[in-house]
Formats: structure tokens, C-alpha cells, sequence
């Protein structure tokens, strides 16, 4: 009988505060992932619509070819118009 | 059922209880994190879609600027030669041939010659009239040539003298009428009738 009065304090001084510890610690911790990924999940939300700008890139490309187009006109043009330089 | 073992079973029951809140708390976060991961892989997701194409388009960009910066490159050092092209980029912008041009790697070799020992006055005053030129802002030389917030007469300065000299009193415009103090055509004929019609 004594045995058994010793098993039942060991189980409610050790065992359940060792229980309910572990078991808070991993409550604990996963309570604080939330937050963290709704941070995350609204920075990528925030992220994905900075990008809504990169399809304007295909008109820059455009108007950068064009450029690069009327400059090099231009430069053909001023290539005939002007002397090359004297040879040193 | 002897005290100790109803102790016993009261304190099983009691641990039971405390893994039954826990774990359902538990799974409970666990559910809130897989519904943020599941927004946050959508998320991403739509990033991964809209960058796709960004690495091909910058780079097609980034071709056609080089092939116009060689372009210009090329024309100025073909027009001026390229230690005189040196100069005319130090000239216009103080410091940018140290790095050379890109084109021709021994640019950056060279010293470059100060732009008024290259070209004509004219050229270099054009240089400073140069609305972005910074030479125009800060000239070593004395004050700049152009005001370059309101200034527009000061142009004139820079041709020779002899264009500039104007009479200090230009005639005035004649005055005409009934009322002006002289008349001209003072024919007596002008205003009476015809000597002869015309046609006759």
C-alpha cells in the first residue's frame, strides 16, 4: 500500500508538472508561428502586387528598342554628315 | 477500490485532461499556420508568375543599351578620335574619363586633354551654353557664360563686338495721316477730279 501512496505523489509532483510543461512548451511555440506567417503571408501578398508593375517592363523594352533605333538613325545620319577625325 | 487507487486513477484521469487541451490547442494553432502557409505560398506563387519573364525582358533591355551606348561610343571617338573624345566627355562632364569609354579598354589609359586645348572656342562655348552641361554651372575660368535660370541676352556677348553695335537712336517711324505734321505726296492733283479718265 505504501508503494502505491509513493506512485501516486511521484505522479502528481513529477510526472503531471513534467506533462502539462511539455505539453505548454509546444503550445506555446506554435502559437507564436501564427503571427509569424501572417507577417509572411501579407509581405508576399505585398510583394506579388509590387510586381504588377513588372508588365510594364515589356513596354519599356519597346520603347527602349525604339530608342536605341532613332539613336542609331540619327548616329548613321550624323556619321555621314561629319568628317571623321584625322588619323594621328 | 483502496484510496490510493482512486489517487491513481484521479490523477490519470487529470494528465489525460491536460494532453487533450493541449493537443487540441495545439492543433488548433497548427490549423492557423497551414491556412498562413497556404496564403503565403499563394503569394509567392504569384511573385514566381509575375518574375518570370523579368530576367529575359532586362536582359533584351540591357543588349539594345549596349548596342547604343557602343553606337555612340563609336560615332565619337570615330568623329573626334579618341583622345580628343576624352577630353570633350572630361570637358563636359568633369571625372567621367577616368573610367574610359567601354568600348575601348586603353581609353582608360589615357590622360585626357583639357577640352579648350582640343577644340575652338566656339566649340567649347557651345559646350558651356549646354543647358546640363555642368561646365556651364561651375566654370573654372571665370563666371559662367549662360545664366542658365533666366538668362537669354547674354548670348550676344559671345559674338565679336562689331555684330553687337547697334545706333544708339534709331530714326523713328514716320508718322501718317490727315493729322501728321508732314505730309507727303503734297500734290495739288490728289483729291480733284481726273484730267483724263482712264481707258480713254
Amino acid at each position: 500500500m505504501t508503494l502505491w501512496w509513493i506512485g501516486d505523489v511521484m505522479l502528481l509532483v513529477v510526472v503531471v508538472p513534467v506533462v502539462v510543461y511539455l505539453l505548454n512548451g509546444v503550445l506555446t511555440t506554435a502559437r507564436s508561428i501564427v503571427p509569424s506567417v501572417r507577417r509572411i503571408a501579407t509581405v508576399a501578398q505585398a510583394g506579388s502586387k509590387d510586381l504588377d508593375a513588372t508588365a510594364l517592363l515589356l513596354t519599356t523594352q519597346d520603347q527602349v528598342a525604339q530608342t536605341v533605333a532613332g539613336v542609331a538613325n540619327y548616329g548613321g545620319s550624323l556619321d555621314v554628315i561629319l568628317d571623321d577625325a584625322e588619323e594621328a | 477500490m483502496p484510496a490510493a487507487g482512486v489517487v491513481l486513477l484521479a490523477t490519470v484521469v487529470l494528465i489525460v485532461l491536460a494532453l487533450v487541451y493541449y493537443l487540441v490547442s495545439t492543433i488548433l494553432a497548427l490549423r492557423e499556420i497551414t491556412n498562413g502557409l497556404d496564403d503565403v505560398i499563394a503569394g509567392v506563387g504569384e511573385i514566381l508568375e509575375k518574375s518570370a519573364p523579368v530576367n529575359a525582358v532586362v536582359n533584351d533591355i540591357n543588349a539594345n543599351l549596349d548596342a547604343g551606348v557602343d553606337l555612340l561610343e563609336g560615332l565619337l571617338v570615330k568623329k573626334a578620335g579618341l583622345h580628343d573624345a576624352l577630353g570633350l566627355v572630361d570637358g563636359l562632364y568633369p571625372g567621367a574619363a577616368a573610367a574610359g569609354f567601354r568600348r575601348f579598354p586603353e581609353s582608360a589609359t589615357i590622360t585626357p586633354p583639357r577640352i579648350g586645348e582640343v577644340y575652338t572656342k566656339g566649340t567649347l562655348t557651345l559646350a558651356r551654353l549646354g543647358r546640363e552641361a555642368p561646365i556651364a554651372l561651375a566654370n573654372p575660368a571665370g563666371p559662367v557664360l549662360r545664366n542658365v535660370e533666366g538668362g537669354s541676352l547674354a548670348a550676344r556677348l559671345l559674338y565679336p563686338e562689331g555684330r553687337q553695335e547697334r545706333p544708339e537712336n534709331l530714326p523713328r517711324s514716320p508718322v501718317i495721316g490727315a493729322d501728321a505734321p508732314t505730309q507727303y505726296e503734297q500734290r495739288e492733283d490728289v483729291g480733284q477730279p481726273r484730267k483724263r479718265l482712264p481707258g480713254r
